[in-house]
C-alpha cells in the first residue's frame, strides 16, 4: 500500500559483532568499564573525559566524569540482566545534550558463540530526535544539517 | 568526485531539495513530479536516483508506474551520524575486550 506513514520513524541502529571473550567479560567491559574504550572526542565536558560510569542496577545513572571531577548525565539503566543483557535509556538529544524528557533506548545483548560472544547492539526510538528537531533544537553542526533536519521535520509534520 | 550518497550531499542541489519537499507532501510518480517542476522527466529521474542512493527516498512499483516517497526507514543525517558513532564505539569496545588480561 502506498499510504503515507503516520509518522516518520527512523529505523533502529543495529549492530552485531563477535568478540573473543566470554559473555561475562564482554558484559563487564562494555557496561562496567565503558570509559576504557569510549572514543575520545565524544565527551560533553569542558575537561577531558576521565571515565564513563553505568551504575549496575535498574534506575542506575549513566554518566561521564571529567578529569576535573565534573559529571555529566547521559541517561539511566532501564533493565539490567548481567551478563546477558542490559537496556539503557540514552538521553542525549540531537544537540548531544542531556535532556531528562528525551528518551531513546540502547539495548545490548551478549550470547555465547563458539569461543567468544556474539554482541547485539540496538539504538531505537530515534523518532525522539525528530521531536527535538521539531522543537527548534536542531543540531548546530553546520547550516547544512539544520536545513536537512528542517526538511525532515516538515516531512514528518506533513505525514503526521 | 564528490560523494553524493550521503543525505547532506544529496540535498546540496536546490532541485533535489525541491523534489524532496514535494515528496514530503505525498508520494508521487516521476511524471507528476516533473509536471510541477521546471525540469525534464529524465532530469527528475536522475535526481531521484541520487536521493534514493542517499537513503532519503524509496520507491515502489504500482502497476506500470514507480511511486517515490520519503523513506521512513531512511535516516536523516542524524541517524547516519549516530550509526557511524556507534560503529566506531563498538569497534573500540571489541578491540578493548580482546586485549589479553
Amino acid at each position: 500500500m502506498m499510504q503515507a506513514t503516520k509518522t516518520i520513524s527512523p529505523a533502529p541502529i543495529r549492530k552485531t559483532l563477535h568478540v573473543k571473550a566470554d559473555p561475562e567479560k564482554a558484559f563487564r567491559v562494555f557496561l562496567g568499564a565503558m570509559g576504557g574504550w569510549w572514543p575520545k572526542g565524544h565527551s560533553l565536558l569542558g575537561s577531558p573525559q576521565k571515565d564513563v560510569v553505568i551504575e549496575p542496577r535498574v534506575g542506575g545513572r549513566w554518566y561521564e566524569i571529567g578529569e576535573d571531577g565534573s559529571e555529566y548525565e547521559w541517561g539511566r539503566v532501564l533493565e539490567w540482566d548481567a551478563p546477558t543483557r542490559a537496556l539503557l535509556c540514552w538521553q542525549l538529544n540531537g544537540e548531544w545534550r542531556y535532556d531528562k524528557d528525551f528518551e531513546t533506548e540502547v539495548e545490548i545483548r551478549f550470547e555465547a558463540d563458539g569461543d567468544g560472544t556474539r554482541v547485539e547492539f540496538e539504538h531505537r526510538g530515534l523518532e525522539a530526535f525528530d521531536r527535538t528537531a521539531r522543537d527548534g533544537h536542531v543540531m548546530g553542526m553546520d547550516e547544512g544539517w539544520g536545513a536537512i533536519l528542517e526538511g525532515y521535520r516538515q516531512a514528518a509534520d506533513a505525514q503526521a | 568526485m564528490a560523494n553524493q550518497s550521503t543525505p547532506f550531499a544529496a540535498l546540496s542541489e536546490p532541485m533535489r531539495v525541491a523534489i524532496f519537499d514535494r515528496l514530503s507532501e505525498r508520494p508521487m510518480a516521476v511524471g507528476e513530479l516533473a509536471g510541477t517542476l521546471p525540469v525534464s522527466r529524465p532530469a527528475v529521474s536522475q535526481h531521484l536516483k541520487v536521493l534514493k542512493d542517499a537513503g532519503l527516498v524509496a520507491s515502489e512499483a504500482e502497476g506500470t508506474r514507480r511511486i517515490y516517497r520519503i523513506d521512513p526507514a531512511g535516516l536523516g543525517p542524524l541517524r547516519e551520524w549516530l550509526d557511524r558513532h556507534w560503529e566506531r564505539a563498538l569497534a573500540a569496545f571489541a578491540e578493548k575486550v580482546e586485549e589479553s588480561e
